[in-house]
């Protein structure tokens, strides 16, 4: 991977809710395999932006581009065509409730592809297996536990064989033994397949160990405060906020009472 | 330390030099005796208007907790305000530490939220403005789903057939148990209305036309219309709203799964198809139930009242009553479907959608009912 091939571009990206922006004037490139952090504090919109790059949430202005290719201003048909190299794992798996962790992973091989009944069953026996739930094909979601639900929606994400995989807080709700392999699953998918990955999350152990590049969302300014690697942006930044929130920093507390806070 | 009483645990007393010390004795627990409340607190420095420096003696304090803190957190805020010094050294370190914290973010102004207006006149113009932006949201719902029925005749939708057939099961056979029942009694309270009256002339017979004609044209329609509201509608409407709650609409969407091809779509054409046959079984359980109530309070055996049904319905009034029929099915399934894909995030806006399905299927029955009604009488169908 030598030469470095722009693959998702963010210009000039406004997210709003209504009046209420969430963050504006975003501004990043993600190349082919590489894993892309989005970080900064909870409430910040990371998830937002990460809605507003799959398509379900509208930007206010700007765009997203795959590979050269615009995706909020062309026709919904070609915004479906450039969808369908994406994988998402939501924040909770977001498993269909209603259907068997084989039924889920299946579906959109179902509905999306024209393979036959018993190449879909291999596909998704194979990716169960990738996600270490091999056995668990007949299971419904709520029979899971958390952690088997994120890689069961991990399974169903990969199993179109997308060159991008998204991930909401994959380390949420995991103890910490899960949220490394969970991490090392990650470097796996990107190292043997290629995929690109981008991730959402504030987990100072994960954006250390995984991200190549890492953009930061402030609360306060509503907008990126750096780009770069986590590693280089923790020892060199200018900004306060993002040297407190690598390096785990409280800010310090003024006296407002005399005799406290000393 | 035993308890002290409210007024000794809360004592002030100002020196010379302007300097007004607070004097806090015995428990102070959220669980035991009552203590001074914030108000308590913030008179104090009302009581000693020239107060320059406001300090603390816990000496007698024993223990303390956040009915405690509440009232120091309200005078001292209150004291910088006015630009009293404030000498927190008397107090219990560890109060001292809470205190910090509790400043330690800013308040933020702009996360508090106004209440938005109450009141009889305010809610009024609250509903009539959601009513408009309901209908609005209603019509693009039933656009989309359109185009969405469009992409189906082109072979183009994302449609599974075997979920089909589970809606069909779902909203047509297992629904036969309670439209028999109420169809059934529909028709004995009709029959026994009518043969009180009808005796009176003379006319008991022509019991059987009021059974047959108000089952056919309206009573079995408007009767199965009610009951999948409450079945079907409420169903759809707390399973889409689920499913938005925990993002699987979402996950849908990002496989390029259209929702309201692979969810609402089955539904509707489920429903729509299920209807009119339930309509009509309906209308023949209504007679049979009118039927019996009819042999057996008046002199009539059961030709004479067959041929009496036979001859007050027409195709017409059938077929009158079929359109309603079909009317309301696509009425219901638009009604719970809408409300699932429109609710809101929490486990509270799922029931709240569910309501709100069944509450508008019947008001949209109910209005259509009329409505076609009018049209009918208006054409002499």
């Amino acid at each position: 991977m030598s030469e470095r091939e722009k693959l998702i571009e963010v210009r000039d990206l406004t997210i709003a809710y209504g009046d209420f922006v969430v963050q504006r004037d975003l501004e990043f490139s993600i190349d082919r395999g590489e894993v892309f952090i989005i970080m900064g504090p909870s409430g910040c919109g990371k998830s937002s932006l990460m809605k507003a790059m799959i398509g379900l949430l509208q930007p206010a202005s700007g765009d997203v581009w795959y590979g050269g290719e615009p995706f909020w201003s062309c026709d919904e048909e070609s915004r479906r065509g450039l969808a369908r190299h994406m994988g998402v794992l939501f924040q909770s798996g977001a498993l269909w409730s209603s259907m068997t962790l084989a039924e889920n992973v299946s579906l959109p091989l179902r509905q999306r592809t024209a393979l036959s009944a018993a190449r879909i069953a291999e596909v998704c026996a194979w990716n169960l297996a990738l996600v270490g739930l091999s056995g668990f094909e007949d299971y419904y979601p709520n029979e899971l536990s958390g952690g088997m639900r994120k890689r069961a929606g991990l399974a169903r994400a990969m199993a179109m064989d997308p060159e991008i995989l998204f991930f909401d807080e994959p380390s949420a709700g995991l103890d910490p033994v899960s949220a490394r392999l969970l991490d090392e699953l990650i470097l796996e998918l990107r190292d043997s397949l290629g995929t690109t990955i981008v991730v959402v999350t504030h987990e100072l152990a994960s954006i250390f160990a995984i991200g190549n590049t890492a953009v930061f969302l402030d609360t306060e300014a509503r907008t990126q405060l750096a780009v770069g690697a986590p590693k280089e942006m923790r020892d060199h930044t200018e900004h306060e906020t993002v040297r407190r929130f690598l390096r785990r920093e409280a800010p310090r507390r003024e006296a407002v009472i005399d005799g406290a806070g000393a | 330390m035993d308890d002290a009483s409210a007024t000794d645990a809360l004592q002030a007393e100002m020196d010379e030099t302007q300097r007004l010390c607070i004097r806090l004795r015995g428990d102070w627990l959220l669980q035991g005796a009552e203590t001074p409340s914030r108000g308590a607190f913030l008179n104090l420095l009302d009581e000693f208007p020239g107060t320059q420096i406001l300090a603390f003696d816990s000496e007698q304090l024993g223990r303390w907790d956040a009915s405690l803190l509440i009232g120091l957190d309200a005078l001292t805020r209150a004291a910088q305000a006015r630009d009293v010094e404030v000498d927190a050294r008397g107090l219990p370190d560890g109060a001292q530490r809470l205190l910090q914290l509790a400043r330690a973010v800013a308040v933020r102004e702009d996360a508090h939220r106004t209440a938005p207006p109450s009141g009889l006149l305010a809610s009024l113009g609250d509903a009539t403005l959601r009513l408009r932006t309901t209908a609005t949201e209603l019509l693009r719902f039933t656009g989309e789903l359109v185009f969405s029925m469009l992409r189906l005749v082109r072979g183009k939708a994302v449609f599974d057939p075997r979920d089909l057939l589970l809606y069909i099961e779902q909203t047509g056979a297992r629904a036969l148990p309670i439209v028999s029942l109420i169809a059934f009694l529909v028709g004995v309270i009709l029959a026994f209305v009518g043969v009180r009256q009808l005796e009176q002339f003379g006319a008991g017979i022509y019991v059987a036309d009021l059974v047959a004609i108000a089952m056919v044209r309206e009573m079995a329609a408007i009767m199965t219309g009610i009951i999948m509201a409450g079945r079907s509608g409420a169903a759809f409407a707390a399973q889409i709203g689920t499913m938005k709650v925990n993002e699987e609409i979402d996950a849908l969407t990002t496989l390029g799964i259209p929702a309201m091809d692979y969810l609402v779509l089955p539904r509707t054409i489920a429903l729509v198809l299920m209807m009119p046959l339930l309509s009509v079984y309906a209308g023949l359980l209504g007679i049979i139930g009118g039927g019996l109530v009819a042999l057996a309070m008046l002199d009539v055996n059961v030709m004479q009242y067959m041929e009496q049904t036979r001859n007050a319905i027409d195709l017409h009034a059938v077929l009158g009553g079929l359109l309603k029929a079909v009317v309301f099915g696509g009425v219901i399934a638009l009604s719970g479907c809408y409300q699932g894909m429109a609710c809101g995030g929490s486990a509270m806006a799922v029931g709240k959608a569910t309501t709100a399905a069944v509450v508008m299927a019947i008001l949209l029955i109910v209005v259509t009912a009329s409505a076609l009604t009018v049209i009918y009488t208006v054409y002499g169908v």
